[in-house]
């Protein structure tokens, strides 16, 4: 169960303040934190409970289903003790930004550009921040869900079902 | 007073040793690297965004166009993350085959990158027996899929149809003679004096930085991390199989050269296995909310034309949630991160694709080195463009 995961044990006891929602789906837990202690508490992860690998970072765009727009996804794995933790934390559309993880994993340098680079999101601090993915001269950020499918410029997108 | 300045030199993206349509800035003193600054997104098809618009039947077919040296993989990472999004138990046969057809594709995948590599570093004769073992594994991509390289072959819930009855013999075949060629294309090239000087040594990147910058696969094993999916975050069916984990010791190209042979011949043995464990039996889950009918329903029968007009119209709801569902792909970990609203489309769907973060460390792994070592840096890494560009 979600309560006795060794990590969520750990970041209640230390971060109880910052913790919003604990969630088991399919086994794999996923702990939503508050933006502001977001560096302190993956570098803990990293450090105290060895979670040395991040997996992925992403972003998800939630625009009209959630008050805060955008949520930021850190999947860690830890070698070590071969399990996986997933953390949240929840970005506004008017504060668009996050203090970057590329301090704490420098795997994070390229992902996070690409959540730069297709949501949108600045990232405080990070060395490269530059769109990877698109031109560099590309307007808009495409994993939006309000920009269009088929582009700028074109016919709205329809649907592939009639 | 002479003065010295470096030089910065554009490499790609059209240029034959980088694999695809991988632009690198090079800033040199003399011939040696300073720094190396890739540029990507030549192919980028926003597949992320498609999958958004489309139910998960209908992704499937994209996620053949990820690694296209390694079709079955990348359906493999999707359909698992699927499954586990809607909970499908899938029938015994059907996991068999799916591992059969995963470690082929490792197979296919690795003798294509053995081929290049070795092509890279001025070995040409291993690139043409490589290509001549890669043709059969297409031919058996052929033989139950209908095509060579975009496969779709996997479904939710099972595979879309059975092997033919040559499908055993064929690969029985093949994974007899593999190990032989392994043989041959080690007596080209493990003592060869050339490829020694050029891959000792050469791309050399610490346990403890390959793990900080996030490699995986044969490149992270390489570097002596101990670290598998298919063993150690087991996934298809993997725990059911017995197999060896190589490992490398001096961190560079040569190490990880050694790690892939071995992970082809421990591929063969994966494959023996599951050959010997398949029993006739179903193909794909006794589920219709879920899984199409079988063909002969669909012609002779109202409901099932209706059934399967409806999975194909509609798709099947998946439950409100997220999944990650990672595979110990021929490249590393490719994974697949699906958000469901509790719609037949996903509200998001992530790929976490192994070359993408590989490619990262080639700064780390190439500064200091001569442009002809990057060249063997790029082939060690073993990237494929269209998966880091989606």
């Amino acid at each position: 169960m979600a309560e006795n995961n060794r990590a969520v044990l750990k970041l209640k006891e230390k971060f109880a303040a910052s913790i919003i929602e604990v969630v088991e789906f399919r086994g794999e837990v996923t702990v939503t934190v508050a933006k502001n202690s977001i560096i302190e508490i993956l570098s803990f992860l990293k450090q105290s409970l060895q979670y040395n690998l991040l997996t992925d970072l992403t972003a998800v765009d939630y625009l009209g289903k959630k008050e805060e727009r955008f949520m930021m996804v850190y999947l860690l794995c830890s070698i070590p003790n071969k399990d996986r933790l997933r953390i949240k934390a929840a970005v506004t559309e008017v504060d668009c930004k996050i203090p970057t993880a590329s301090t704490v994993w420098k795997t994070a340098n390229w992902l996070e550009r690409e959540v730069f680079d297709l949501f949108g999101i600045t990232f405080d601090g990070h060395p490269d921040l530059r769109r990877i993915l698109m031109t560099d001269d590309w307007v808009g950020h495409p994993l939006r869900k309000d920009y269009p499918l088929q582009g700028p410029d074109r016919e709205p997108y329809k649907g592939r079902l009639s | 007073m002479a003065t010295t300045e470096t030089m910065t030199l554009n490499m790609g993206p059209q240029h034959p040793s980088t694999h695809g349509v991988l632009r690198l800035v090079l800033e040199l003193d003399g011939e040696v690297i300073i720094k190396v600054t890739p540029h990507i997104g030549y192919l980028h098809r926003g597949i992320e965004k498609l999958s958004e618009h489309r139910t998960y039947h209908q992704i499937l077919p994209l996620t053949d166009r990820l690694d296209y040296l390694a079709p079955m993989s990348n359906n493999l990472g999707y359909i698992l993350a699927v499954e586990k999004l809607i909970g499908v138990e899938v029938p015994e046969r059907a996991e068999t085959i799916r591992i059969i057809m995963a470690e082929l594709t490792r197979l296919e995948s690795h003798l294509v990158w053995i081929a290049c590599h070795a092509l890279d570093i001025g070995a040409m004769t291993v690139f043409i027996y490589a290509f001549r073992e890669r043709e059969t594994v297409m031919e058996i991509y052929e033989l139950i899929s209908g095509a060579r390289m975009t496969s779709n072959y996997f479904r939710v819930g099972g595979l879309s149809q059975d092997v033919p009855d040559e499908f055993v013999k064929k690969v029985s075949d093949f994974i007899d003679v593999m190990p032989g060629y392994l043989d041959q294309y080690e007596g080209l090239l493990t003592t060869n004096p050339i490829w020694l000087k050029r891959t000792i040594g050469n791309g050399v990147i610490s346990a403890e930085d390959a793990v900080d910058i996030g490699l995986t696969g044969p490149a992270l094993r390489g570097s002596g991390v101990d670290w598998d999916l298919r063993r150690d975050i087991p996934y298809a069916g993997y725990d059911k199989y017995q197999f060896k984990v190589p490992v490398g010791e001096k961190c560079d190209t040569f190490d990880r050269y050694k790690v892939r042979l071995v992970e082809m011949r421990e591929a063969c043995k994966i494959v023996r296995q599951a050959l010997d464990k398949l029993k006739p039996g179903p193909v794909l889950a006794d589920n219709p909310q879920v899984c199409y009918p079988p063909k002969e329903n669909v012609y002779n029968s109202i409901e099932g034309l209706i059934h399967h007009f409806k999975i194909a119209s509609e798709g099947y709801a998946a439950p409100e949630g997220e999944v990650y569902q990672g595979v110990e792909a021929p490249k590393g970990e490719l994974g697949f991160y699906i958000v469901s609203d509790g719609g037949n489309k996903p509200e998001r769907m992530r790929i976490r694709p192994p070359s993408f973060v590989n490619l990262q460390a080639i700064e780390q792994m190439s500064v200091g080195s001569m442009i002809a070592d990057l060249v063997a840096v790029i082939g060690t890494l073993d990237i494929v463009l269209g998966e880091i560009d989606r």
